[in-house]
């Protein structure tokens, strides 16, 4: 992808550039530093983490506005990293802490942020869309210039709400930019195992709705599509679907070492000669955040070269960002460990929170 | 200021009413638009109110339920119609998983004003995919609310409370209600949503149960009374929450219960109601509580069999009589 953004203010381009660099280099380094807190046994249940698609976030979200909504899956620590809510916030919900985003009571599959319109991470696969289709369906009422930005994963396109959202949101033309996160793979059955058509894109012609494949490792494709298309949908274009080729680099879960993908997979993947590194690995050998740095079509390395090449960036910003996000999650994780653990008090009252003196006792 | 209406009318008075109070409240499901209203619902708000706030949908049952959720997490105030309560479990992920767990999920950050009305119940010989009664279901659910509406009144009143509340709500409305009339009096000061109300009073015996078979109740009740057994009815009217109390102050009278339902017997709302009623209150109760339920079984289509499989008038004064009362 050569740079679409030449012709604008230099210094605008910069700004951005260095913003979502620092931002997918938050996000590697809060996971990173999830799973091994996790590791450690500070938390535990379900983690599901994003190294690898770090493009797709960071690009869409960049390109929202404020107004904008977002509805997410359980793969979303970035998702609200990005958005904006605090990195203490989130590390402290995913401790299950009391000062967590949601005090403790959703976890980090359930993160939710209000005051940024971040409409929640949601653990039933399908369940983005029918909530997107609801939010858009509030501003269609309201006639507002906002959209709402709902991310799934290739895996959710069999569920049948994928089917019944979209047509509802062609039908009404709702302002909705469905984003497809294709990592290939739901769990650990590949797509070509999951869907006789493999192209997500092409499957949403049938609900007359517009929709592009783009390179989901390419931040800057990403958030220039993105930008555009949801300039779109906020003037009444109504939904449009982005399908984000990208990969994950870790397995589905913490639970999941992803043992069920070939080793040059993996690595075509975290590198430009899957050949080579193929000959190289007799055996499966996940790459540690070290080797996914130094590869090739890593999103963060593209965009670290994309950035050095222009101009943008020079070694001296990268090591600055580093040691600001270094101490960001060291701070975050202080945070989160002196945080106290919600009471059964807390959990009721987030419970009847909304309740208007109707409770019986 | 009082006349008397249909059910379905004083359904369709309440959400007139609160659309026309309120730009937030809308109307979604199937056919609930152009066409009315499978009963006939929302007759006339697709004119009055327009196609966006009065919504026909496709048939999908998840979605627009979840659909639902999606706007009431913005403020909106949807009230959402499925077109009878066996739809509602393909709508159960948006139901359970979504409007009951997102309000809690977010740490309360998040109201959830949505309201989900379905009929159900047995009707006449719809078939056993078409007669069934999901409250056992919804009432193991935390987070839910759930309003049964027997009388035209009541119908009103609750749904009225249902769209200004915060909380999600599901109203089970009973399809062979939609064409029984009562009163509705739109001046009279209103109940809480979940409070249980006596229908009639006496002494004997208590007899507990809600929607359409209250009425089936009241006139066993009568029968009773000629041979000199006073029944105290009381109609729950909300089956999440219960109003325990109302229960247990009328089992201090009468020291009987006897639970009537229309669902079937095995782990439903009946099992529920005498397990509280006897943890709360064994050492008033004289005799061990009863249960008239439903069969255990599906719905039959043949008319005899559906009638039988649910509890009638007659099984529901024997079961009344076989207490031992006093002379």
């Amino acid at each position: 992808m050569t740079f679409s953004l030449k012709q604008k203010d230099k210094l605008m381009e910069r700004e951005q550039i260095h913003k979502m660099l620092r931002d997918m280099l938050r996000a590697r380094a809060f996971e990173e530093r999830a799973a091994e807190e996790y590791s450690k046994g500070n938390f535990a249940g379900f983690l599901h983490l994003y190294p690898g698609e770090e493009a797709v976030a960071v690009g869409v979200i960049h390109a929202g506005e404020p107004s904008d909504y977002i509805v997410t899956t359980y793969r979303e620590h970035v998702h609200a990293l990005v958005r904006g809510t605090p990195s203490k916030s989130i590390m402290a919900e995913l401790f299950g802490r009391k000062d967590g985003i949601c005090k403790g009571m959703g976890g980090s599959m359930h993160l939710f942020d209000a005051e940024r319109r971040f409409m929640g991470g949601y653990a039933i696969v399908g369940e983005t869309y029918p909530i997107a289709i609801g939010i858009g369906y509030a501003i269609l009422l309201r006639e507002l210039p906002e959209a709402v930005i709902c991310f799934f994963g290739d895996g959710a396109v069999n569920q049948g709400t994928f089917h019944e959202s979209l047509n509802m949101a062609a039908l009404w033309r709702l302002p909705v930019l469905f984003v497809c996160e294709n990592n290939h793979y739901q769990i650990g059955t590949e797509i070509h195992r999951h869907s006789a058509v493999t192209d997500v894109y092409k499957r949403v012609e049938a609900y007359n709705i517009p929709a592009e494949k783009i390179n989901g490792m390419d931040v800057l494709a990403v958030y220039n599509t993105a930008q555009r298309v949801l300039k779109q949908i906020r003037t009444g274009g109504g939904p449009y679907l982005l399908e984000l080729e990208t990969y994950r680099f870790r397995g589905h879960s913490m639970a999941d070492p992803g043992t069920y993908r070939p080793v040059v997979e993996v690595h075509s993947f975290a590198s430009q000669d899957p050949i080579s590194i193929a000959a190289h690995e007799l055996e499966f050998n996940y790459p540690t955040a070290e080797q996914i740095a130094k590869v090739g079509s890593d999103c963060i390395t593209l965009l670290t070269e994309q950035a050095q090449q222009t101009g943008h960036l020079v070694d001296q910003d990268l090591v600055i960002m580093k040691n600001d996000i270094e101490k960001e999650i060291n701070d975050a994780v202080k945070y989160a460990l002196q945080s106290p653990p919600p009471s059964m008090s807390d959990c009721q009252s987030c419970f009847q929170m909304n309740r208007r003196s109707e409770i019986l006792h | 200021m009082t006349e008397e209406i249909f059910y379905w009318q004083a359904l369709n008075r309440a959400l007139d009413i609160e659309m026309s109070k309120d730009s937030s409240v809308f109307t979604l499901g199937e056919d609930v638009g152009l066409f009315g209203g499978t009963y006939r619902v929302t007759e006339g708000l697709y004119s009055k109110y327009g196609e966006a706030r009065v919504r026909d949908t496709p048939i999908s049952e998840n979605s627009f339920t979840g659909l639902g959720v999606g706007a009431a997490m913005t403020g909106m105030r949807p009230v959402v119609e499925i077109m009878t309560v066996n739809f509602a479990l393909l709508a159960l992920d948006a139901i359970i998983n979504m409007a009951a767990k997102i309000p809690f999920m977010s740490g309360g950050q998040y109201a959830m004003p949505l309201v989900v009305r379905m009929p159900g119940g047995v009707a006449r010989q719809l078939g056993a995919q078409h007669s069934q009664r999901l409250e056992h279901t919804l009432m193991n659910v935390p987070g839910l609310r759930i309003a049964v509406p027997t009388t035209p009144q009541d119908a009103f009143w609750q749904l009225s409370q249902a769209i200004n509340s915060n909380d999600p709500i599901i109203i089970l409305e009973h399809e062979l209600l939609y064409f029984t009339k009562g009163t509705l009096d739109l001046k009279k000061q209103r109940l809480p949503m979940h409070r249980a109300l006596i229908r009639r009073k006496g002494k004997h015996l208590t007899i507990i149960s809600y929607s359409r078979h209250v009425l089936l109740c009241l006139q066993a009740a009568e029968q009773l009374a000629k041979q000199g057994i006073e029944a105290e009815i009381i109609d729950l009217r909300s089956l999440s929450p219960i109003d325990w109390e109302t229960c247990a102050q009328s089992l201090q009278r009468t020291h009987r219960l006897l639970v009537v339902e229309e669902d079937c017997k095995f782990a439903g709302a009946g099992a529920e109601i005498v397990a509280q009623l006897t943890e709360r209150c064994l050492f008033e109760l004289d005799e061990a509580p009863v249960r008239v339920a439903g069969l255990d079984i599906p719905t039959p289509f043949n008319e005899q069999l559906e009638a039988a499989s649910i509890p009638h008038v007659n099984e529901i004064a024997a079961a009344a009589k076989r207490f031992r009362l006093p002379a």
